[in-house]
């Protein structure tokens, strides 16, 4: 049985234009700027049971900016 | 206004002003994704109406051919009135933006909700024991023009002559372009007044805020200042407005909904979202600049692009179900507030303000019906101008 894959956010900065969708499905994954726009929390790794978060995030974003990468 | 021709064509011939895209546009624009995904029409001298989701996400994107120095499609062009940023390209765009987000964070908005609240429940005392109330007239409007006086440092009961140049700069002035002269130097006289003032007496509002804010190192031109206190004064107002109405219209109309709300409202964030999606209220507009082409379809500058972000939500080929209102629904990429550089300053506002208004609103009244014949606005914004609601 291999390891469960742990996940990475990124924001990518050209792509966000704030609309703060990340935040407020995902709090713990993301921080905002003063402008608003977003970006990981940290190194972006996803603590474990925050995966489905992760995943909503991105697939709330309508820039498209919100990516996963999985190690 | 003038006596338009029915419209026979949708898709070489369209009228977003005609009375059957006003009341019901989303058979129209379900029927052009299929046969005609690029309408067009030789009115307001030439607009392009794309109404699938990746052609209005295209068209957003491309700043090069599609300018917003007009974003309103008029039957002629009014002299410019810059209302920085939604009326900028690039490079101007981005510092009269950036001054104008630092307002708009989520947590600045936060801090307005108290008062929100406070308002909504104030208008809902007027009408709870009547049995009856025009929830557009006397809730949905009431709330953003109130709440906008409020960040402006404005009186809240000059609310009356902030919807007359609203309705004259969105309704009125698509046919009738002197309308749009005339609200805009009244507009332009009330704020220059209220802008010196400040200047003299500064306070904790945005006004004051406006005046002395610095984007590297410079302040904003006071003509800057007042065209973004025109844009935040209309863009503010009849959008919110507007999407509040159709929440609350669509709660009227489906008790299940509005009981699982009531019954269950850690369901409200993607309830509101969904509704966001599905009554988008804003569709924007651009100026063609550049010749391009997109999905075989040539855009001659000079002509317009009626940039509809309802349509766009509405798309199947983006959402799922894209007719059915799914208030849990869980993906949700939702283009109401725009895409790309243009995304609504005010977007944590609205949110706020729609959160807030329905939450109250079935807190007080949870079981309400439609009472009577509902209007729509027609042209830029789209809400419930009359919605009558009855409850026990």
């Amino acid at each position: 049985m291999s390891d469960p894959k742990s996940l990475k956010v990124r924001v990518d900065p050209e792509k966000c234009q704030g609309h703060n969708r990340c935040k407020a499905v995902a709090p713990e994954l993301f921080v905002l700027d003063e402008y608003g726009n977003a970006r990981e929390a940290g190194d972006g790794s996803v603590p474990a049971g925050l995966e489905d978060k992760a995943y909503l995030a991105k697939s709330n974003c309508p820039e498209f900016a919100v990516e996963i990468l999985e190690e | 206004m003038r006596a338009r021709p029915p419209v026979q064509d949708w898709a070489g011939d369209f009228d977003h002003l005609d009375p059957r895209w006003v009341n019901d546009p989303f058979p129209i624009w379900d029927e052009l994704r299929k046969t005609c995904p690029i309408a067009h029409t030789e009115r307001f001298m030439g607009v392009y109406f794309p109404s699938r989701y990746e052609d209005v996400r295209a068209v957003a994107y491309d700043t090069d051919h599609f300018s917003s120095r007009r974003i309103i499609v008029r039957e002629t062009p009014p002299p410019p009135i810059p209302a920085p940023p939604i009326t900028s390209d690039p490079p101007e765009h981005r510092p009269a933006r950036m001054v104008l987000l630092p307002p708009f964070t989520p947590d600045q908005i936060k801090m307005l909700e108290p008062r929100a609240r406070a308002l909504c429940n104030e208008l809902i005392d007027k009408f709870v024991n009547r049995g009856a109330a025009d929830a557009a007239v006397e809730y949905a409007q009431e709330i953003p023009v109130r709440l906008i006086a409020h960040m402006l440092g404005l009186p809240e009961s000059d609310g009356d002559l902030f919807r007359r140049w609203i309705r004259m700069v969105l309704e009125d002035g698509i046919t009738d372009i002197s309308a749009v002269i005339q609200a805009s130097t009244e507009m332009q006289v009330y704020f220059m007044d209220h802008v010196r003032a400040r200047v003299k007496k500064p306070g904790a509002d945005l006004i004051s805020y406006l005046n002395s804010v610095e984007f590297k190192g410079e302040r904003l031109s006071p003509e800057n200042v007042i065209g973004s206190l025109r844009l935040l004064l209309i863009a503010g107002i009849d959008t919110t407005w507007s999407a509040i109405g159709s929440c609350i219209w669509h709660l009227a109309k489906h008790p299940g909904d509005r009981r699982r709300l009531v019954a269950d409202p850690s369901l409200m964030p993607t309830a509101i979202e969904e509704f966001l999606r599905a009554y988008a209220p804003v569709t924007m507009a651009r100026e063609v600049v550049k010749e391009t082409t997109i999905r075989g379809c040539t855009f001659k500058p000079g002509e317009m692009v009626l940039l509809s972000f309802p349509a766009a939500c509405r798309d199947p080929d983006m959402f799922p179900d894209a007719d059915k209102v799914i208030i849990d629904r869980k993906e949700n990429r939702h283009a109401a507030f725009g895409l790309g550089i243009h995304r609504c300053v005010g977007s944590n506002l609205a949110r706020m303000e729609m959160t807030v208004a329905v939450e109250e609103l079935l807190e007080r009244i949870p079981e309400f019906s439609l009472d009577g014949e509902v209007t729509w606005s027609e042209g830029t914004v789209r809400g419930p101008r009359k919605l009558p609601i009855k409850f026990n």
